[in-house]
């Protein structure tokens, strides 16, 4: 009985942080709430005593939400995430698809033909867990992972000029623009560009208008 | 595999368990109060700490306009309850307060709440400096995470489980740091980074006004540096238990003997950290992937190796 209790308030935990991720309207209050459901959905994944799935859903969307405030600035210029802003956009069709998708599990849920539970799980669940995924499912996650790592990574790099451009900055590029010298021409000509940059590092004395190499170019000047 | 290495402690466990994480983050403290006074050619400093705590309550709480109220003491109290939710897993000696199946994960889970809390203080003040160093802290989670979970897999490979008290008793013979002495340096290096020490200060560093400490006043200020604290303190008892052969040694009980080493590890921790310059927050990406990953995973890769030829022979 008890465990029943627990199990109905982290569902109601789980289904009113939901509804807050939307009636909220800052993203960091929408980010965290949606992390509250999905720790809540964590901990009842406890009850079934798959510990090893509960905790690291815990694990991987607390995160994620981490990861999604850096993506919150990365991406959305000019910052509209700093300021309020409304949750909810293309309501009609958002609605649409989240009641479809909702019916769509509930029938699945209901007239799936589950199979019937041999008596308790035994042994360790975490074990054989890993058994399945290392030995029946093993090719599935070798094409799957790289695939997505793949996926991940030069989404990154495209989404991100400096990933494209130049090597990894260990002295951070300054905006060229406030001196007049317009990004357009920067990306003209990879000659032109690097001139202009360096003679902005010589009016200025410090070399910390471009990347790595400029940075040694400027510590020769001081 | 085994369930029952240690024994679990009863109702009254986590309240023992509380206070042993208070005294041994405060003795951390107090010995950081005596290595100040002595830097500075004064003597004693031992009970600063304590001074501090007391002005610390008496003054008023500052905030911000328009604070998010809710995220910055969501931000605030927490990391020193993520340390008190790591400390549940930790078996000290014979006992610890749950034995979970998969403790080792729920260190990691718990050490990843540490991004959040750190990043809701930042925010929820509603104000520049913190708000940076709130994003501070997140580039180096990103830099020294993975890392920390691959230094996290040798001892769980070396043990075959992610129990805590399976991980402790598979170093009956020979403690884990003496062959797998990268994971443990990479560990401590991690223990240093989300316990928001040097070198990895930047998100409260004195160029941003003190980041996410820097609207902080009164009673929020002493829970965040308790919360560093306590969270060193887990973590130096994380280390005696993954790799320094957790309760074991002669003579004395186990218990004593754990929270000895993990009092004299969080002792060299704190004194370590006061001699290591900060890192700018961008100076520990390359490092922390380009050399730190490469060289974990090859420390895995010997202790997997090593593990199951041991298993097979």
């Amino acid at each position: 009985m008890p465990e029943a209790i627990l199990f109905v308030v982290l569902a109601v935990i789980a289904v009113a942080a939901g509804v807050a991720v939307f009636r909220t309207d800052s993203m960091a209050r929408a980010s965290y709430a949606l992390a509250v459901s999905f720790v809540a959905v964590g901990l009842m994944l406890l009850q079934f005593r798959l510990e090893y799935i509960g905790v690291i859903t815990v694990l991987m969307m607390v995160m994620e939400m981490a990861v999604m405030a850096i993506f919150m600035i990365m991406f959305m210029g000019m910052n509209p995430a700093l300021m309020p802003m409304d949750m909810v956009h293309s309501k009609k069709l958002s609605a649409g698809s989240a009641i479809g998708l909702f019916l769509l599990l509930t029938a699945g849920i209901l007239l799936a033909d589950w199979p019937e539970s041999r008596g308790p799980a035994g042994g360790d669940l975490t074990a054989s867990l890993g058994e399945a995924i290392m030995e029946p499912k093993m090719l599935v996650m070798l094409v799957i992972s790289p695939v997505l790592f793949a996926t991940l990574v030069s989404a990154l790099v495209l989404a991100n000029p400096r990933g494209r451009y130049s090597t990894y900055p260990l002295v951070p590029v300054e905006d060229a623009d406030d001196d007049g010298q317009g990004k357009g021409q920067d990306h003209s000509g990879d000659s032109a560009g690097h001139a202009a940059h360096s003679a902005h590092g010589m009016d200025h004395g410090a070399g910390n208008s471009d990347g790595h190499g400029q940075h040694h170019g400027g510590g020769g000047h001081q | 595999m085994t369930p029952g290495v240690v024994q679990q402690l009863p109702a009254w466990g986590p309240l023992v368990a509380l206070a042993a994480l208070a005294v041994v983050a405060l003795s951390g403290a107090m010995v950081n109060g005596v290595l100040a006074a002595r830097f500075s050619g004064r003597r004693g400093g031992g009970f600063a700490p304590i001074a501090e705590a007391a002005r610390l309550l008496r003054q008023r709480r500052r905030s911000t306009v328009a604070a998010d109220e809710l995220l910055r003491r969501v931000g605030v109290a927490g990391l020193t309850v993520a340390a008190a939710l790591k400390v549940a897993v930790l078996p000290v000696g014979a006992w610890v307060v749950s034995d979970l199946a998969v403790g080792l994960v729920w260190f990691n889970a718990m050490d990843v709440l540490v991004w959040a809390f750190v990043w809701l203080a930042g925010w929820g003040q509603n104000s520049v400096f913190p708000l940076v160093g709130g994003y501070r802290f997140l580039a180096l989670a990103l830099a020294y995470e993975l890392p920390l979970m691959f230094a996290l897999t040798a001892p769980a490979v070396a043990a075959g489980s992610l129990r805590m008290g399976d991980i402790v008793a598979a170093q009956e013979g020979l403690w884990f740091v003496v062959w797998m002495p990268v994971a443990f340096v990479v560990f401590l290096a991690a223990v240093l980074a989300f316990s928001l020490q040097r070198p990895f200060t930047a998100p409260m560093s004195a160029d941003i006004t003190g980041g996410v400490t820097g609207e902080l006043s009164g009673v929020d200020r002493l829970l965040l540096l308790t919360g560093r604290y306590s969270l060193l303190s887990a973590g130096a008892g994380f280390a005696v238990a993954l790799f320094l052969g957790g309760g074991s040694g002669p003579l004395l009980p186990d218990w004593l003997w754990f929270l000895g080493k993990t009092v004299v590890l969080l002792w060299l921790l704190v004194a370590l950290r006061r001699r290591i310059p900060q890192l700018r927050p961008e100076q520990l990406m390359a490092p922390a992937w380009v050399v730190g990953l490469p060289v974990i995973l090859l420390q895995v890769l010997v202790v997997a190796v090593v593990t199951i030829n041991g298993r097979s022979s």
